[in-house]
């Protein structure tokens, strides 16, 4: 293969992107999520290829496993993955598909795409973290305001709240695409069960930054990160 | 024709649910990995565990959903989690969380259930789940014990606890007199003759039934505590030494879920076989008791003993 240089920057992520669709444009279900993923990785996650298996690494949970091509890309940008794999995407047996299979992707923690179970599994890794005194690892959660109509989420907001867990994050990328919408807003569902809460402009990295490292002592947290309505 | 019906077995009360708590709430003490997840049901059996190891006994209320996703992410750190409910809240509610949260992750738990097919026919057909294990043979990779004992429950919980896998151990409150060695393979209870007419696998808490009514009949019984994975060999040892190669199974859940297994196991032989175990035709909308329903499904030992006796002709 050529020796271009290794593609690593935010604006990077178009061209590992177009690697996996052979253009520069993509949905706008995926794109709703690429600065979020992006300051995670980059700025708040301690996580690297090196330490992927780390019990007291920090772990990211992608429950919204629709259009995972930014993620992708973003672990291919953070050397967990090489653009050789890329390139295959959706493939047979490539380890990239429409949506992410732990066992095959290496640094996903979870297999995901079925709305609704992220959270669940994000309030038992955080359980078990806590059980075994780690309590420098935390965990995050990426869902979208879709998915919070699966009730599945409600049973682990409620729950999450309760036994304040500090240690878990969820964040919620709202494009207004839950059908009946969230009147009084995403945060009150959260707030509602004791959980600390802050909202983002989905594209402002350095306000995404602040709401996901607020300090949230004895509580779970959860970010609203605002993207434009589809269509 | 005109011999006496056989004398029913009395089908005795196990504890299992006790000594589902007691195995686990003991293991909690020396394995580190160990942690329970509950959904309510039996939480005042684990009141002194979760005492001692609040971090490691988590009752989540009434969110079975949630309690399959925790056991999923506590086995992702590391954990060996228990999850406990009644079955149809256990397996049917949370399937998908069942077959993605565990299997799909690649993360295994400790499934237990108790109440069976209708230990509970009282509450009705809410509270029923005949086809847990039919539902989880869908799924690749689960072992699956039937404990026809409360004193089997300890031996097959405690070596599930160790290992990593998919496990579940489907309780009841009513099974056999006495309790069988526990190993992974049919058991022969009562041998038949080089010429007999076959085998009679009984699982779990049938086998008492099914010595009854297969008394007087020249066939070998054998015993399965455990049924995922099936004993295809031993089934098929067994077969080649009897007379006939017909065989006989009665579980105590959906009719026929492991019959492809049966098939399986005999695939290399001409065969017949017949399956007996909860009606799949009908609803059975009724309440009173457990026994009043192994009637109405045909698992009383007067109905085992009459289609033992139209299977394997005299």
């Amino acid at each position: 293969m050529t020796t271009a240089p290794p593609l690593t920057r935010y604006a990077d992520l178009p061209a590992l992107i177009g690697l996996m669709t052979g253009d520069e444009k993509h949905q706008l279900a995926a794109e709703s999520t690429r600065e979020v993923l992006w300051v995670l990785y980059d700025r708040v996650l301690d996580v690297s290829p090196e330490t992927a298996d780390d019990p007291d690494r920090d772990r990211f949970l992608l429950s919204k496993g629709h259009g995972p091509m930014p993620y992708y890309a973003v672990l291919a940008a953070k050397g967990f993955l090489d653009l050789a794999t890329l390139r295959r995407w959706a493939d047979f047996d490539s380890p990239l598909g429409h949506h992410p299979d732990r066992v095959l992707v290496p640094g996903a923690e979870i297999s995901s795409g079925s709305l609704g179970h992220g959270l669940g599994l994000g309030v038992g890794t955080a359980l078990g973290l806590r059980a075994q005194g780690r309590t420098r690892p935390r965990v995050f959660v990426l869902m979208g305001d879709g998915e919070l109509d699966e009730g599945s989420n409600h049973e682990a907001i409620a729950a999450a709240g309760r036994l304040g867990l500090d240690n878990l994050t969820a964040v919620v990328v709202d494009n207004a695409s839950a059908t009946h919408g969230w009147p009084g807003g995403i945060e009150t569902r959260f707030s509602g069960e004791g959980w600390q809460t802050r909202s983002a402009p989905g594209r402002d990295q350095a306000a995404l930054y602040d709401a996901l490292t607020a300090p949230h002592s004895g509580r779970p947290l959860a970010v609203v990160a605002r993207i434009r309505p589809k269509g | 024709m005109t011999a006496a019906p056989p004398e029913p077995a009395a089908v005795v009360a196990q504890p299992m649910r006790d000594a589902f708590a007691d195995t686990v709430s003991a293991a909690l003490e020396t394995d580190p990995r160990l942690a329970v997840v509950l959904a309510d049901i039996s939480a005042d059996r684990f009141t002194e565990a979760a005492r001692r190891h609040p971090q490691r006994v988590v009752n989540l209320g009434i969110r079975e959903q949630l309690m399959i996703g925790v056991a999923g992410g506590l086995a992702l750190t590391g954990m060996r989690p228990v999850a406990h409910t009644f079955a149809p809240f256990l397996v049917e509610r949370p399937f998908e969380q069942v077959k993605l949260d565990l299997g799909h992750q690649g993360a295994g738990a400790v499934l237990v259930s108790s109440g069976a097919s209708y230990d509970g026919a009282h509450y009705g057909r809410t509270h029923m789940a005949p086809g847990d294990v039919h539902l989880l043979d869908s799924l690749p990779g689960w072992t699956v014990h039937v404990p026809g004992h409360a004193a089997e429950v300890a031996p097959l919980l405690e070596e599930a606890l160790r290992r990593d896998g998919n496990v579940y151990v489907r309780l009841s409150e009513r099974g056999n007199a006495a309790a069988r060695p526990i190993g992974p393979g049919l058991q022969t209870v009562r041998a038949g003759s080089g010429r007999s007419s076959g085998v009679v696998v009984a699982v779990g808490p049938m086998l008492d039934r099914v010595l009854a009514a297969t008394e007087g009949l020249d066939v070998t019984v054998a015993y399965a505590a455990t049924v995922r994975p099936f004993d295809r060999e031993g089934l098929n040892r067994l077969v080649a030494r009897a007379g006939q190669a017909d065989v006989l199974l009665v579980e105590p859940y959906l009719e026929g879920t492991s019959a492809h297994e049966v098939a399986a196991a005999l695939e290399d032989r001409r065969h017949r076989q017949r399956s007996l175990g909860v009606r799949r035709d009908t609803e059975v909308r009724g309440y009173g008791t457990p026994a009043d329903h192994d009637r109405a499904h045909g698992l009383d030992t007067a109905g085992i003993a009459e289609r033992a006796r139209e299977f394997f002709p005299a």
